[in-house]
């Protein structure tokens, strides 16, 4: 079951944007994200907005979905006006790389033809192991993507079990060397940690495999039990223990220290890599505060304060776009003080940290005892930014409450 | 339905005045539905079960809160065969340990008392108590067993144990099933026979004694009166003679079972007046009641003032609520002349009321009309006593909450202490030996009231009774025991303050007052519950439990290592600022001590324990 929309108002039929959210677009790094909704299989602990072909039947088709998506890339250039050329693209899922190297290939002709790419853009994929080969990175790379992002999660196949991970455990590793091959110089392998039965020589071993795969950036997510999963349900059930935070707190230290020593280092809570170059500008683009259109169904848009959120159903998506329509389903339009809770809680993931000066004078003083209590780099804070340290990272959340009025 | 009961001036000879001495169970109210059944008063149609105990939470804990009485018609035969009309008033008294006051009010208005025994179960400590009470009122006692219809009643047996208290023979303990009305009419005819007439001068001033009180919103305050002296009629004025206070009469009247207005009151008469005050204060249980004008000058005797024996801190758990249980407790305090309360703030539960009370019992049923009837949710501090305490100054403390503990060198404390009767099967008469002494007790004596049957008289400290102690008997007694307890002056002992702090902070609300051999039981229990009430924090917080700056036990409540969502990426955002805001609500209803966020759910898990009191001992 894909997770739920968030609630907010309306979206007006013609996906028009509010003047003042289109001030000052392209000063702003732009980026285009593209939601491919399909999955050979569903993994158990999985919630996003991915079908399988059973689920979707004859509803909706790769065919259909791609239809869809050039209709909502033309209706997003005549929405922005004058658009820039897109900074990043980001095709996500899902899994796109089922789609194969030529649908890919048309995805990304698809934005060229309604934005264009800037000359430097940074055009990421992201692909399943098993659904790799050098033939396909070769192809992906002909057609203009320049960053590939493989689902690894796991070197052990007891964790890719509990997963419902279909790959075997060294196929992430050489899909990873495959791509170096095929000319990509950005590749990053996500981790999932804290799977139940996952022991800390199992993540161990992971590492091992992500450092011998030679990838220049990482991104580790300890395991999130989605309500509404199969995952969820095995864990109500009492088949699988929930995992424990203190055993999380003590894997992501790991991950830490391994990848560090291996030179990568964290640049946002999840995310490590080997240099500033290394880092995913689209994402760095989200936790920025950066201007967005997210494509495809259940995709996520944010345009100069104005997020919105398309319906989610493949079949639904189409229909929309086929009468002319947007396929938004809700929108919110942020206030000021809503802008400046979320640049609060993301900037403050960042390495970069958040400047003090955009805290107030109640949060400033707890920044000041956070820093006290081992959460924020001291020395950087008397240089005016809130970083986090490490035991900070773990504790991000808790300290965004004390820091926002 | 109107009976010669009706007109009032009856004289005195053809009155008998009477109440039944009986435990929670024993089926006092039954037997009292039954008399107004047989003496016609009440249809079988109308008859509500239990006619007597109005209150709700009354007939849920089976005990009778505020006493009740009816004046019945009864036609006894006489010696000489012909029919007698007697007016029979039927005094309800209330039925706990912490209304022995006013126990001893409605047994002043009586002469005879009928104590009426489970014969299944026995005489119970507080029955013995009360029979104590109403014997030293030079009552005529009329011994009655009750329940013979059910098959494991053992009449014999507790007809001997009845004799054996009283000093009577066994054939003289009547035999009744007040569910089935088997002996009920006898038994009227024994209370005619036996209990004497109320005697009084009918030509001197007036003098009635106030044996309940009780407020009613549309009336007013109804006053319970017994007239010893001389006549009340509703056209002159009374007045109060504890106060001085003068109140014109708006209605004199009895009650049958439902008020009835009347001419007036005489001699031995039992009945209600109402003079239109609003406060059960200006009309106070005990106070003899006379007329303005050529009034008495003496008053009858055993009037007191209430007096709070137990204090305790009652906060709304929702902040917002402290205005309406001001007004809750405004209201209640119309009805209860034993209520005190003052505002009080607490750095851990907010602004709240500081409350004195009768006993335990009259705390918990204040908190359960406050909970019930106002639709609060509220929160009570662990009960304390009234403490004297003498700094080495020279200084004299009166401490009813253990922040008013004095700071400096103190010389002597004295608390206030219990005679306790409890009673038994036998072989529990080591464990609550043992359990007495452990709560300081000192064996006063102990008898066999039957073979099987003890009872053990101690002295204890009321403090040790208060906290928890009900509980501790029961489960050592698989709750065959029954206890009652009366005031037995005050004594010495080496108290001391036990405060518990939260990262150096103290929390006021789990400070207590206890003996220094406690101290560290009490520390180590409350630091451990606090250890698993309070959520982690982003740092170390230590809990103490200190004398003075000196600490007892201490528990850490390790830091909490991750609060971190993993992914956080373009459609997270929204979720997560969302999320945000609700966390940020619920902060909002954090206390917080020093830097310590508690939620109100560990203050509330952490006072209201099984050891807070004993939720059920009305059903002891």
């Amino acid at each position: 079951m894909p997770s739920t929309l968030p609630p907010g108002d309306p979206a007006p039929p013609d996906g028009v944007l509010p003047a003042a959210a289109l001030d000052g677009l392209g000063n702003r790094p732009f980026g285009v994200y593209v939601h491919v909704p399909f999955c050979a299989t569903r993994c158990g602990y999985c919630d996003f907005n991915t079908y399988t072909p059973g689920e979707l039947g004859s509803s909706a088709s790769p065919q259909s979905w791609l239809e869809g998506l050039r209709r909502e890339l033309d209706l997003a250039a005549r929405v922005l006006g004058s658009a820039p050329p897109a900074d990043t693209v980001f095709v996500g899922g899902g899994t796109p790389s089922l789609l194969g190297a030529d649908g890919l290939g048309d995805v990304l002709d698809a934005v060229r033809s309604a934005f264009g790419l800037a000359s430097d853009a940074e055009v990421t994929t992201e692909a399943n192991p098993e659904s790799t080969s050098p033939a396909f990175f070769s192809a992906i790379r002909e057609a203009g993507y320049t960053r590939v992002s493989l689902g690894m999660q796991s070197a052990a196949p007891h964790v890719l079990a509990v997963l419902d991970r279909r790959h075997t455990p060294g196929r992430a590793v050489t899909a990873a060397r495959e791509a170096a091959a095929a000319g990509f110089a950005h590749v990053n392998l996500d981790l999932i940690y804290g799977t139940p039965g996952e022991t800390e020589d199992d993540l161990r071993a992971s590492l091992d495999a992500v450092l011998a795969a030679g990838v220049d950036h990482v991104s580790a997510y300890s395991l999130i039990v989605e309500e509404g999963t199969a995952l969820a349900r095995r864990v109500h059930r009492g088949e699988l223990p929930a995992p424990d935070d203190d055993v999380l707190a003590d894997r992501y230290e790991l991950v830490d220290d391994t990848l560090t020593a291996a030179g990568l280092g964290w640049y946002e809570v999840s995310n490590w890599a080997s240099s500033t170059a290394a880092r995913c500008r689209h994402n760095l683009g989200y936790w920025l505060g950066g201007d967005w259109w997210g494509a495809g169904p259940g995709a996520h848009s944010h345009v100069g304060g104005v997020r919105w959120w398309n319906v989610k159903h493949p079949a639904r998506y189409a229909g929309l776009l086929a009468e002319g329509l947007s396929p938004a389903a809700g929108r919110e339009v942020l206030t000021e003080a809503e802008r400046h809770e979320e640049r609060v809680l993301l900037e403050l993931r960042l390495a970069e940290g958040l400047p003090l000066a955009a805290l107030d004078a109640d949060g400033a003083a707890e920044a000041r005892r956070a820093a006290g209590d081992g959460l924020l780099d001291p020395g950087a804070l008397a240089a005016g930014r809130c970083v986090l340290t490490r035991p900070g990272r773990l504790l991000a959340d808790a300290l965004v409450r004390r820091l926002l009025p | 339905m109107s009976t010669f009961a009706d007109t009032t001036f009856t004289p005195p000879e053809r009155i008998r005045n009477f109440c039944i001495i009986a435990h929670i169970d024993h089926g006092k109210s039954t037997l009292a539905d039954r008399m107004l059944q047989l003496t016609g008063v009440v249809d079988e149609r109308a008859m509500r079960a239990q006619y007597l105990d109005r209150m709700d939470i009354e007939r849920e804990r089976g005990i009778t809160i505020k006493a009740q009485n009816v004046r019945l018609p009864w036609v006894a035969r006489d010696e000489s065969g012909s029919d007698v009309e007697y007016v029979l008033h039927l005094i309800d008294t209330p039925g706990h340990v912490d209304f022995t006051y006013e126990v001893s009010r409605s047994l002043a208005a009586c002469e005879g008392a009928i104590l009426l025994v489970d014969a299944a179960q026995g005489i119970e400590a507080q029955t013995l108590a009360n029979l104590y009470l109403a014997m030293e009122n030079d009552l005529t006692i009329v011994p009655v067993l009750n329940k013979i219809d059910l098959p494991a009643a053992d009449p014999d047996k507790y007809a001997a144990e009845l004799a054996h208290i009283i000093g009577c023979d066994p054939d003289d303990v009547l035999r009744v099933s007040a569910k089935t009305g088997v002996g009920v009419r006898e038994l009227l005819d024994e209370v005619v026979r036996q209990v004497p007439p109320p005697t009084g001068d009918a030509e001197a001033p007036a003098r009635a004694m106030i044996f309940d009180s009780v407020y009613d919103t549309y009336r007013g305050v109804i006053t319970y009166i017994r007239v010893v002296d001389g006549r009340i009629t509703p056209r002159e004025r009374i007045k109060m003679m504890s106060t001085g206070a003068t109140h014109e009469l708006l209605e004199v009247g009895i009650i049958s079972p439902e008020p009835k207005p009347c001419d007036g009151l005489g001699v031995g008469e039992v009945g209600y007046l109402i003079t239109g005050v609003k406060d059960v204060r200006q009309s106070r249980v005990g106070d003899t009641v006379t007329a303005e004008r050529k009034g008495a000058t003496e008053p009858l005797g055993g009037y007191r003032d209430p007096k709070p024996m137990v204090y305790a801190g009652l906060y709304p758990v929702d902040g917002s609520d402290y205005p309406e249980l001001r007004e809750a407790l405004d209201k209640l305090r119309l009805n209860d002349a034993a209520l005190t309360y003052e505002p009080e703030t607490s750095a851990a539960l907010g602004f709240g009321f500081r409350c004195g009370f009768l006993g335990l019992l009259h705390l918990e049923i204040t908190r359960d009309r406050l909970e019930r009837e106002f639709g609060l949710d509220l929160i009570s501090t662990a009960p304390n006593v009234v403490y004297r305490v003498v700094m080495d100054d020279g200084t004299d403390l009166v401490v009813t909450n253990p922040s008013d503990w004095p700071e400096g060198k103190i010389g002597e404390v004295h608390e206030p202490i219990v005679r306790c009767t409890i009673i038994a099967p036998s072989d529990f008469v080591g464990a609550i030996m043992e359990l007495c002494q452990s709560r300081r007790g000192q064996l006063g004596g102990m008898d066999y009231l039957s073979e099987d049957r003890v009872e053990l008289r101690y002295t204890m400290p009321l403090a040790e009774i208060i906290f928890d102690f009900f509980d501790a008997l029961k489960s050592r007694t698989r709750g065959y025991a029954s206890l009652d307890y009366e005031e037995a002056g005050t004594q010495t002992a080496n108290l001391v303050k036990v405060d518990i702090l939260l990262q150096g902070e103290a929390v006021d609300a789990f400070s207590a007052i206890v003996h220094r051999d406690s101290a560290y039981a009490y520390g180590t229990k409350m630091a451990s519950k606090l250890r698993e009430l309070i959520p982690r924090q982003q740092f170390e917080v230590p809990i103490q439990a200190a004398i003075g700056s000196r600490v007892i036990a201490r528990e850490t409540i390790r830091a909490l290592r991750k609060d971190v969502l993993a992914k956080c990426y373009g459609g997270d955002i929204s979720r997560k600022r969302k999320l945000l805001e609700k966390q940020k609500e619920g902060k909002k209803r954090m206390k917080t001590i020093g830097r310590v966020e508690v939620p109100q759910e560990a203050f509330v898990a952490a006072l209201s324990t099984d050891e807070a009191g004993d939720k059920a001992k009305g059903k002891k």
